[in-house]
């Protein structure tokens, strides 16, 4: 696989959103507004950049048995890392995404990338990866945002427009309207998504968790895209 | 007194975690599909996550704030908690073998669950006393329970359901998941004003 296939897989058709279903709660919870998402974004893709060229550039060091507490212990040393820079530079975008950024570390995404492709591709390869998941979980988060924020709140990125300022649903920036955009979404891409990935790309068998998942109760076997932990 | 049935009630019902904290979504679309194991992964949620509370509230205030470590938080807390369930699984395999045998294939699920590290660092953030972090770790799992077992039963119907093709699946569990969490948008001021 090139390098600009590499790149762009994650933006459409391996978007770590829309198609392959990971992260969701960060999804769900942080895009009701477009800077909010922009901001979770640009958090979360610097966290994935660095975490798979630092496990990419391990692979051959860390012992297979004990690889997953090793990636956790990484993330969270760049999540931190992260935490620090935003409370020192962006205040207000710390106050807004409040818990999410430190969840950033048990994020789905970066946990999967750095088992599905970090800890088997060269540095030069998993950071592109990298910076292409980054970009399609920033996008889904954005046009989510995009649709709840204006029309939610009738504004774009804080600006006001127009008509739809004076006919807001506001259902739509609350919990239920996450769930009811994030839902219409999804569907969208079944209807109108071209390339059907193969399961076994992602769910299941990329679930750092596939192991233990089996056992519960087979209900990996049904809905593979779904448990992503 | 007062305050920590508030809390317990809140966390319950007003800022229920799956529903409208949109924490520990994932387990909550994933395993959701069967009562038995929709209950079985909650007991286990509401478990861990009162053990996890206990355990990483005495490390905050005792070892991470006093040496002036806070910025360790996130890396702290994560090990803990995995390592903690590690032990209980192992110490529940040895001992109580007819629990692990219910709970323990959703043990290692929660490790990394966004829930249970969540309220141990919305404990912190709050500044709750140990006795009220407790209850609303308590009140926390209580929630994700309630959202479990009525989504589950929420699925059940939708199953047979005849469905427009893409929305087979997922989509159509988020619409529901939707509906659901609208029913919980009700309880919002109700708390408050009972003991108003």
């Amino acid at each position: 696989m090139n390098k600009l296939q590499n790149l762009s897989k994650g933006l459409i058709k391996e978007n770590p959103v829309l198609v392959l279903v990971l992260g969701t709660c960060p999804t769900l919870a942080t895009s009701t507004s477009v800077s909010n998402a922009l901001g979770m974004g640009a958090a979360a893709t610097i966290v994935l950049i660095c975490s798979n060229i630092v496990i990419s550039a391990l692979r051959k060091v860390i012992p297979d048995k004990v690889r997953i507490p090793c990636y956790i212990v990484l993330i969270a040393g760049f999540v931190t890392m992260v935490q620090m820079l935003v409370k020192a530079f962006a205040p207000a975008l710390d106050k807004s995404l409040g818990i999410f950024l430190p969840l950033i570390v048990v994020n789905c995404i970066i946990l999967g990338r750095a088992e599905m492709f970090a800890n088997k591709n060269t540095v030069a390869d998993s950071a592109v990866d990298a910076i292409g998941m980054g970009a399609g979980f920033t996008l889904a988060l954005v046009l989510m945002a995009t649709i709840r924020e204006v029309f939610g709140n009738g504004t774009f990125l804080g600006f006001e427009i127009p008509v739809l300022v004076d006919t807001k649903i506001s259902i739509l920036t609350m919990a239920p309207g996450g769930f009811f955009v994030f839902g219409i979404l999804i569907a969208a891409v079944n209807k109108f998504g071209k390339h059907k990935p193969k399961k076994k790309d992602f769910g299941c068998a990329g679930c750092p968790q596939a192991a233990v998942c089996g056992k519960a109760a087979g209900d990996c076997a049904g809905n593979e895209a779904e448990v992503s932990a | 007194m007062t305050k920590l049935i508030i809390i317990l009630l809140s966390a319950v019902f007003i800022n229920n975690y799956v529903l409208s904290r949109f924490l520990g979504i994932c387990p909550f679309l994933g395993v959701s599909k069967k009562l038995d194991s929709a209950v079985g992964m909650s007991l286990a949620v509401i478990f861990v996550m009162m053990l996890a509370t206990a355990a990483t509230y005495p490390i905050q205030y005792y070892l991470l704030t006093p040496n002036g470590l806070g910025y360790l938080q996130t890396i702290v807390f994560i090990l803990v908690i995995a390592a903690l369930v590690q032990l209980v699984e192992i110490v529940l395999k040895k001992y109580i073998p007819s629990l692990h045998k219910s709970l323990g294939v959703y043990l290692p699920l929660i490790t990394t669950n966004c829930a249970v590290l969540g309220v141990t660092i919305l404990n912190i953030t709050e500044s709750y006393t140990f006795l009220e972090a407790m209850v609303n770790s308590l009140g926390s799992g209580l929630g994700f329970f309630l959202a479990m077992v009525m989504f589950s039963g929420v699925r059940s119907k939708i199953e047979g359901a005849d469905i427009p093709e893409s929305f087979k699946g997922l989509p159509v569990t988020l619409v529901a998941a939707s509906i659901t969490s609208l029913s919980f948008l009700g309880f919002g001021g109700v708390i408050e004003n009972m003991f108003a």
